[in-house]
């Protein structure tokens, strides 16, 4: 038996090697209950997809009531219902708006929509597997992703509304049903489906952990990966071992709130009566979230590290810059997201010089950052760019990671941090650097590889229009909220008309707000474009870009099993881009050095 | 660029790919993979013990004057020291140090299953299987009486303030010292012992499966491995809950 045959053990799956042969399966396995890698990669980007447009219908709501504090929300009525009283919005709807879109874009499209979607699609296609390790906790990660999609969906038409604490629920807010409206079944529903979604997160990451170990095929060395599957694998080993810790601390919280524990709770007057919770400490939680919620962001935008790295290597056809050195710097990041987490915590009353370590080691995290960006940059100087809707969106994206990084900068200061945290420059920060700019390597990685996914071409010119509107309106968007932050405006504030000091700012909230609807309605343009394309767009060939990794081997649309015929075998790495001497711009990392003897390096003549 | 390549055919070293670099399956790195996040969940509520263990003030004066009061931490050998029939009888930790012999010996047996799962030999793994399952249910059942027994409380009782007498410890109240002591206790124990729980269906399962013949059939007997590792983690972290609680 091959042994890069993902039937290792024979005795749970068929033998995978009768993969040509026709396989009868009705529409539940093949399109619901699938096993496919495929299959599944697809269910996690169109939830992700749905999710997110509802994720940014949250936020132009509440951006109505930040940009327009005066104007009445009438015509609302018809979608909010009893939440728009007399004509205004309900100011507890208001932060329940801002949780669940925080919530919801966070972990629902950019953790299961983004890594979800491109690290069940792309491992077994990038490193020559069949499919992955467990095909059928794959699917299982899928459904009980799903089912906590429906928990969490519910709970936005609970009469209590949904939880309203902000997405990272601090207790004591969030462990108290009567501290706020949004803290009664909305919350519990927000723990029961992030419990739910963690362990659909670890279904996942242990499969996609497992599969690059084992699942190579012959010659597909670690240093002959590509970038995007290192980027998955660190991003899976994160989950892996952030994740538990908040499912701790949400089991904790839960304990907390229905069954009377004191974990987090300690001294609290309600009402001028004392509750009977003693001992317990808020801080407590807040170390435990941030021990996830840190590496969570790194779980957030290293997919799309990946993802870039590829597209711009791609389409700069040249060798991306540094291949060992980018390695590297996700390692490095990986490693560090691990020991920064209390730089979101120095207004917390921690011991200054606890803060000073931690703004230390978050500094440090630049270095592998600018490693990556000026190596981005270095793949780009002088390539034969081709300027693809994808390209666009990596550029984009490399475009908004430094101008959001920048400020990460200033933000890892513990002095500096003590006067903007909780402003609005903390918000413009993290949704440059790691909203936006997830969200454009989640865009360049649709545009890439919706030909693998569906055998046709999205169109590029809808394309081009949606990127320059979405590209024009995130920083219409959130450069100007940095002013806002410098000036101590506050985020989180359902009005602030009453504070003399921000009257100033009305017409740039208002500003704010007319970018962010033209960036939401830009997103119809995509949502179209990509529903058309499925079956519409122009038929693709098996390799349009003329890229190097394996998937762009398979047929053009891979049946189950990816390959016809047996497994490709891997000669070199996977960035031949544009190599001297080669009869074409690329060399796939199928092709032996012995038929490329035109173009070999002198170290490479003794492999020919 | 690597030189690792040769004519027509890939190198073929431990992490050139097409085979399994660590020379495990793929069962059982997932196996492990799941162990190590676990052992992340576990690793979290133990550090919430020794935070909210340091939040309050310990015992500072002489151990034989040692009261209960929500004042300090209680010390473990005046909370853990009764044993079935033997009312009355101050034997600190004897109880939870049976529990947990019971529990390392489940884990010798368990090693024998699996070493027999090597052999194919189906009739020692039946038995060594059964033994695991009887050691870990006797477990589950001392930790129900140790349960039974820390909730209904000695009979003094702990005298408040107000001059009433709480019995027993729940999760609001707690007669032998601070609320949070009780909580932590029933929570941290509680999970793990959800997991020998999981763990006895899980050898109940493959029982079942090795009485069929399933394993013998298919030529080996990992699956009982990877339930052995389960098993031997489940084991493992006992004795990290154990130094907390009823050590330190």
């Amino acid at each position: 038996m091959s042994s890069t045959d993902i039937s290792i053990n024979q005795d749970v799956h068929h033998p995978h090697e009768e993969h040509d042969h026709h396989h009868d399966q009705n529409f539940f396995e093949k399109y619901i209950f699938s096993q496919d890698h495929k299959v599944i990669g697809k269910q996690f980007l169109i939830t992700g997809i749905a999710w997110a447009f509802i994720g940014g219908f949250l936020s132009i709501l509440f951006r109505l009531q930040l940009g327009w504090p005066e104007a009445t929300f009438t015509f609302l009525e018809p979608i909010l219902g009893g939440w728009i009283v007399n004509g205004k919005l309900n100011p507890e709807f208001y932060l329940a708006l801002v949780t669940m879109h925080g919530t919801i874009m966070v972990f629902f499209v950019l953790t299961a929509g983004l890594s979800g979607t491109f690290a069940n699609f792309l491992i077994p296609l990038q490193i020559g597997a069949r499919d992955m390790a467990s095909g059928f906790m794959n699917m299982l990660s899928y459904w009980i992703f799903f089912l906590s999609s429906i928990v969490l969906f519910v709970s936005l038409f609970l009469e209590s509304g949904p939880a309203a604490g902000g997405w990272t629920v601090y207790p004591p807010l969030s462990a108290l049903p009567q501290a706020i409206e949004g803290s009664k079944g909305g919350m519990t529903m927000w723990l029961i489906s992030m419990a739910l979604f963690i362990v659909s997160q670890l279904l996942g990451g242990v499969n996609y952990i497992t599969t690059v170990i084992n699942l190579r095929t012959k010659g597909m060395s670690m240093t002959k990966l590509p970038l995007t599957v290192w980027a998955f694998f660190l991003t899976a080993i994160l989950g892996l071992l952030a994740f538990p810790v908040l499912f701790s601390a949400a089991l904790l919280l839960i304990f907390d709130r229905s069954f009377g524990t004191s974990f987090y709770l300690s001294d609290i007057f309600i009402g001028g009566a004392a509750l009977s919770n003693t001992g317990g400490s808020p801080i407590l939680f807040q170390h435990l979230f941030w021990f996830l919620g840190h590496p969570e962001v790194y779980i957030v935008i290293m997919p799309a590290f990946g993802i870039v790295s590829e597209v711009i290597t791609t389409n700069a056809r040249k060798p991306i810059f540094g291949y060992r050195a980018m390695i590297g710097s996700l390692i490095g990041i990986s490693v560090l997201s691990f020991v920064v987490w209390a730089h979101h915590m120095f207004v917390s009353g921690m011991n200054p010089f606890l803060g000073s370590v931690f703004m230390f080691l978050t500094l440090i995290i630049a270095v592998p950052s600018a490693v990556k960006v000026f190596n981005w940059i270095a793949t780009l100087w002088r390539g034969n760019i081709r300027f693809t809707a994808a390209m666009m969106f990596a550029i984009g994206f490399v475009s908004l990671f430094i101008s959001g990084g920048l400020t990460g900068i200033i933000l890892g200061n513990s002095a500096l941090d003590i006067y903007l945290h909780d402003t609005y420059f903390v918000v413009a920060h993290f949704h440059l650097v790691m909203g936006a700019a997830a969200f454009f390597g989640m865009f360049a990685g649709v545009y890439h590889w919706f030909p693998k996914m569906f055998g046709r071409l999205m169109d590029e010119k809808l394309g081009y229009v949606h990127f320059w509107l979405t590209f024009v309106s995130v920083y219409l968007v959130f450069m100007p909220m940095h002013y806002l932050g410098i000036a101590g405006f506050p985020r989180r504030y359902y009005a602030w008309t009453g504070f003399e000091t921000f009257n100033f700012f009305t017409d740039m909230n208002t500003f704010i707000s007319i970018a962010a609807i033209l960036g939401f309605t830009a997103q119809f343009i995509f949502l179209f474009n990509f529903i058309y394309s499925i079956f519409r767009g122009r038929r693709s060939t098996a390799n349009p870009w003329h890229s190097n990794t394996l998937e762009w081997t398979t047929p053009v649309l891979p049946g189950h099993g990816n390959w016809p015929g047996p497994l490709p075998t891997v000669y070199r790495w996977p960035y031949d881009y544009s190599k001297p001497g080669a009869a074409e711009d690329y060399i796939p990392q199928t092709v032996p050095f012995s038929q490329t003897q035109s173009s070999n390096l002198p170290q490479e003549r003794d492999l020919e | 660029m690597s030189t690792s390549t040769t004519l027509e055919a890939p190198k073929s070293g431990t992490w050139d790919g097409g085979n399994e670099p660590l020379k495990a399956s793929y069962g059982k790195l997932m196996m492990w993979f799941f162990l190590l996040s676990d052992a992340f969940t576990f690793g979290a509520f133990l550090i919430v013990y020794g935070l909210s263990r340091h939040r309050h003030l310990p015992y500072t004066g002489e151990p034989e004057a040692f009261a209960f009061s929500q004042q300090w931490w209680p010390i473990p050998e005046k909370v853990f020291n009764a044993f079935p029939g033997f009312h009355g009888v101050d034997l600190p930790l004897a109880f939870v140090a049976l529990m947990t012999m019971i529990l390392i010996l489940s884990s010798v047996t368990m090693v024998l299953a699996v070493e027999a799962g090597h052999r194919m030999d189906k009739n020692d793994v039946q038995k060594w299987l059964l033994w695991t399952i009887l050691f870990g249910s006797i477990f589950l059942g001392c930790q129900a009486w140790e349960w039974a027994h820390f909730i209904s409380g000695t009979e003094e009782g702990m005298l408040l303030s107000d001059g009433t007498r709480i019995f027993g410890a729940n999760l609001t109240i707690n007669q032998y010292g601070p609320p949070l002591f009780a909580d932590l206790f029933f929570f941290i124990t509680g999970f793990h012992g959800t997991h020998v729980f999981s763990g006895v269906v899980l050898l109940i399962m493959i029982f079942i499966n090795t009485v069929n013949g399933v394993y013998h059939k298919r030529g080996h007997y990992e699956m009982v491995e990877k339930v052995g590792l389960y098993w031997h983690f489940v084991d493992l972290v006992w004795v990290f809950v154990f130094t907390f609680f009823y050590l330190v």
